[in-house]
Parts: C-alpha cells; sequence; structure tokens
C-alpha cells in the first residue's frame, strides 16, 4: 500500500503538533469577542484526536490558527518545531462536501495539489488515492454527479494526496446524512489506518468521537479552554457495545455536561 | 417515461409550431381587413425574402453585420474579461472605477453614435466601436460579480495548496466565475447583434441594418424591410443557440444547473 515519496511516520518522541498559550481574539465592529483562551495541547506523529464543544465556542477557530489561516493574538502553534505562520499544503483542512472543486472531475480535484510533480508521478499517485477513498470508476465524473459522501471522500483524497502531515477536518460529515456519517466514519479510520497521519477532527457527534479519536479534547463554551482530554484506549477495531466503550461514552458525554440518562 | 418524452415533443416543437401559425394567421388576415397597402402581408415577406436571397447583396450584408458584430464583441470580450476579473479581484479599484461604469452603462450605444462618428466617420471602425460599447459593460460587470462570489470556501481551499496569487486566479477563481462570465457574455452578444443594425442604419451603408433602412428610402419595399428584419431575427437566434452549446461544456455546467 506504501507508495514512493510517503513515508511512515515513526513515533517519535517529540510532539507532532504543538499549540502553547494560544488566543485568538477577534476585532468586530464595537466589541472584541474572545475566541480561544489559553489553549495548550501537544499532539503526536500518527495521532488521531477529536475536537468537541459548544457550536460557536471556537473549534472551527482553533482549527483554522492551527492551520495558519489566522494569526493567533497570543500564543503559538508549531508542526515538527516550526511556527505556523500561513497556509500551506504540509497541512490541509478539509471542510463539508462543499469544498470539493465543481470545475474538474474526480481526477483533476484530486490532482489538484500536484501541479509540482512529473505527470506520471501524479497520475500515479491519484490512482493510487481513487482506489484508497473507493471511487474507482469514477475518474472523469464531476462532483455534480456523486453523492454527499463520495464528494467528502474525494475532498479527503485530494488533502491526502499533497501529502501532509497534519489533516485538520472541520465537521466533515456533518452535513450528511446519518447513515452516509457512519459509512463515513468507517472509511475514514480504513484511510487513516492505511496512510497513518495525524488527525485533528471537529465533530458535534459523540459516538464519532469514541469510535475514532485516541483522545478527545472537549472545549468549553467561549471563549474555548480544554476542559477536559479524555484517552479512548480501546484498540480497533471497536466494540461499541463493550463495557469499556459505553464507559468512555459515558464520561464524555458526563464532561459536555449532558446527563447520560434519561 | 414514454408518455414524458412524448408531452416533451409536444412542449418543444408542436406548441411553438402552432403559436407561430397562429401568428402568422393573425397577420395575414389583419393585413387583409384593415386593407393597408403599407404593411406587407406575410406572403409577399416571403417573396421579400426569396428576393433578397437571390440577390447576392444579401450574403454580404449578413456578413458585413457578422464581421462588426464579431471584432466588436471579441474585442469587448477581450477588454471586459480582464478588467472585470481585476475590479472583482481588486474591491479597492472597484469602488473607485464603479461610479464612472454605473454612470456609462445606462447609456445606450445608439446615443454614442454622433460622437463615434465625430471620432470614426462613416464606416466600419464606427459600427465596432458602437458594438464593442454596447456589449464591454455587461462582460465587465458579469466578470467582476463573478469573481466577487466565488465561496470563500474555494479560495481557500487553493491558498491551503500553496496557491500563489497568479495561481489562485487562473486555478480557482476564473472557473469558479466561468460560469456567471458566460452568462455575461450571452447577453452581450444579444446586445452586440441589436446594435449592429441600430449602427448600421445611420454611421455605415452596408449590413442588415442599412438593408432596412435602404428597403424602405430607395422605393418604400416594407416587404423588403419586414423580410431583412425577419432574416435579423433569426440571426441572432442561431447565434444565441450556438452560444447556449458553450454552456453544455462540463466544466462549466456546474453553474447552469439553476439558470438553464
Ligand atoms: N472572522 C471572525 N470575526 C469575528 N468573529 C468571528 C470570526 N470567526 C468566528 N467568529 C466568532 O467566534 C466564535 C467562534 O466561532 P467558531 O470557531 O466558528 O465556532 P465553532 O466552530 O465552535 O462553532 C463565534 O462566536 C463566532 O461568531
Ligand atoms: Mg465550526
Amino acid at each position: 500500500m506504501a507508495l514512493p515519496g510517503i513515508a511512515i511516520p515513526d513515533q517519535a518522541a517529540a510532539p507532532k503538533l504543538q499549540v502553547t498559550n494560544l488566543g485568538v481574539v477577534f476585532q468586530g465592529n464595537d466589541k472584541t469577542i474572545a475566541a480561544l483562551d489559553n489553549i495548550n495541547l501537544e499532539i503526536s506523529d500518527g495521532e488521531f484526536v477529536c475536537l468537541v464543544g459548544p457550536s460557536g465556542c471556537g473549534k472551527s477557530t482553533l482549527l483554522n490558527a492551527m492551520g495558519g489561516f489566522l494569526s493567533p493574538t497570543s500564543g503559538s502553534v508549531s508542526i515538527d518545531g516550526e511556527l505556523v505562520s500561513g497556509p500551506d499544503s504540509r497541512r490541509i483542512l478539509v471542510f463539508q462536501e462543499h469544498g470539493v472543486f465543481p470545475w474538474l472531475t474526480v481526477e483533476g480535484n484530486i490532482g489538484f495539489g500536484l501541479a509540482k510533480l512529473s505527470r506520471s508521478e501524479r497520475a500515479q499517485r491519484i490512482a493510487h488515492y481513487v482506489e484508497l477513498v473507493q471511487l474507482q470508476g469514477f475518474e472523469r465524473s464531476y462532483p455534480s454527479d456523486l453523492s454527499g459522501g463520495m464528494k467528502q471522500r474525494l475532498q479527503v483524497a485530494r488533502a491526502l494526496a499533497v501529502n501532509p502531515d497534519v489533516l485538520f477536518l472541520d465537521e466533515p460529515f456533518g452535513a450528511l446524512d446519518s447513515i452516509t456519517r457512519v459509512m463515513m466514519r468507517g472509511e475514514l479510520l480504513r484511510i487513516w489506518q492505511a496512510e497513518r497521519r495525524t488527525i485533528l477532527c471537529v465533530t458535534h457527534d459523540i459516538d464519532e468521537a469514541v469510535q475514532l479519536a485516541d483522545r478527545v479534547v472537549v472545549l468549553s463554551s467561549r471563549p474555548a479552554r480544554i476542559q477536559n482530554v479524555l484517552t479512548i484506549d480501546i484498540p480497533h477495531p471497536r466494540n461499541i457495545s463493550s463495557p469499556r466503550y459505553l464507559t468512555l461514552r459515558d464520561e464524555l458525554l458526563k464532561m459536555i455536561g449532558l446527563a447520560y440518562e434519561i | 417515461m414514454k408518455r414524458s418524452r412524448q408531452e416533451n415533443l409536444l412542449e418543444k416543437w408542436l406548441l411553438p409550431l402552432v403559436a407561430v401559425a397562429v401568428l402568422l394567421a393573425v397577420w395575414h388576415y389583419s393585413v387583409l381587413m384593415t386593407g393597408t397597402r403599407v404593411f406587407p402581408s406575410p406572403l409577399s415577406v416571403w417573396r421579400g425574402i426569396l428576393e433578397l436571397l437571390h440577390k447576392h447583396v444579401l450574403w454580404a450584408d449578413i456578413s458585413d453585420s457578422l464581421r462588426r458584430v464579431v471584432i466588436g464583441f471579441a474585442a469587448a470580450t477581450v477588454v471586459g474579461v480582464p478588467l472585470g476579473l481585476c475590479l472583482g479581484w481588486f474591491p479597492s479599484l472597484h469602488q473607485v472605477v464603479n461610479p464612472v461604469l454605473e454612470l456609462l452603462r445606462p447609456i445606450s450605444p445608439i446615443a454614442w453614435i454622433p460622437v463615434s462618428i465625430i471620432f470614426f466617420g462613416i464606416g466600419d471602425p464606427a459600427a465596432i466601436f458602437l458594438i464593442f460599447l454596447g456589449s464591454v459593460f455587461p462582460i465587465v460587470v458579469a466578470a467582476a460579480s463573478g469573481v466577487s462570489s466565488v465561496p470563500p470556501l474555494f479560495r481557500r481551499a487553493g491558498r491551503n495548496f500553496g496557491l500563489t496569487n497568479a495561481q489562485l486566479l487562473r486555478r480557482v477563481i476564473f472557473p469558479a466565475a466561468l460560469p456567471q462570465i458566460l452568462i455575461g457574455l450571452r447577453i452581450s452578444l444579444g446586445i452586440a447583434w441589436l446594435v449592429v443594425v441600430a449602427a448600421e442604419m445611420i454611421a455605415v451603408d452596408s449590413g442588415l441594418g442599412y438593408l432596412v433602412i435602404d428597403s424602405r428610402n430607395s422605393g418604400k419595399r416594407y416587404d423588403l424591410v419586414v423580410a431583412a428584419m425577419l432574416i435579423i431575427g433569426i440571426i441572432g437566434l442561431v447565434l444565441d443557440s450556438v452560444f447556449r452549446l458553450v454552456e453544455r461544456i462540463r466544466s462549466v455546467r456546474w453553474g447552469f444547473r439553476h439558470a438553464a
């Protein structure tokens, strides 16, 4: 499965991604909005971290700051010890399904970030990711002919194709119906296990978090602070009716402040 | 499936044909009943069309009109698309230029005829200039609004893949705005065809517009006037249909789903 040029990450001791005292304050017209307050987070290479928190608390802001789309008001973000100062193809942000380019085919979308590669390398890379996200047969199709789930797989493939160190997913399956969402969860897990990228995924789905993540970071309401970090120490594949799974799920619900007994 | 196809055939061909037939009948009987000597009946117009087709001037007139439209419209495209892209890309420039655009835009190209004759004299350049004026503004406006309505998501994705400004413009902004630009171009082509006829009535002495005015002035041949009008209408329709084919190209079709 490994492709030339794609390094298999080793579990280095230094964190892949380090967030230090990160704060973001937006300057509104008449008032200032503090979105992030003193966030400290270390994520190791190949880790899958889910971010959960009340809506409007600053989850997207956190991803934007980590991705370099937003310069922080205070503190810093560094990846592999290097300060993040702007958008870069070494870390790709994946949004909801509308992010794919409608004027390009599946191949065109996946190859979008590969302009620097030779033609044959590019074709090889595209073929690899078409297969990884199981869009074989749709190489020449346009996004308007794909379902929501396929578009989202396409967007993930486009992101992975440039061989990023870190993938940021902002409620990637939020716009999909619940059955597709559960299927996409399995797909994402399979892709992550095959490629072992570091993934940060914002979700509002508790089960998604407990099924996917190595760790779940729980954010407070705005301005977001890290309220809790829950380590999900269950190996994959996870049995969603095992006592351990249910315990962790309940714990997470409690952290968010939701009753798990009604 | 079969049923809907039949309905489609009915709606697409049969009913419009009926409408045309009704129009012709109303026209024919109105001419008969009013006993007008001036306005031609459909039949004499048909004979007029045949007469024009046999005279070689018609083809010369058509090709003169088309040449002017093609040159004027091409010039408007070459100037208007880049200008519109720039205005959409630099909102501050747009703010500076917009009042001038908004002032010039509502002035009918017809009003420019005297000015353009002063500039260019009687002849092709005057007509081409008028066509250019008539069609450049919708193109600029469409391109500018196409750029400014590109979803921020696309720009961010482009940036994320490390595109420079020039690359972002070429690989994201332009293709994302292209459907709107094409809509602007199609509107402009329609205007260009309207303007060429008007311009040829005054600023030159050939072309379909000249044919209309000349048929009236030399011998009050109203059958030929109406025949020329019909030919103008048919060519305009053909131009529009040809342009519509462009909207079927796969890389822009996504932008026409709702418009179509
Ligand atoms: N560019 C901005 N300017 C001003 N306020 C913003 C901006 N982006 C986000 N906000 C505000 O910051 C808060 C957090 O937003 P966001 O990170 O999108 O929340 P979440 O993704 O958790 O729902 C919200 O109150 C939002 O209104
Ligand atoms: Mg959000």
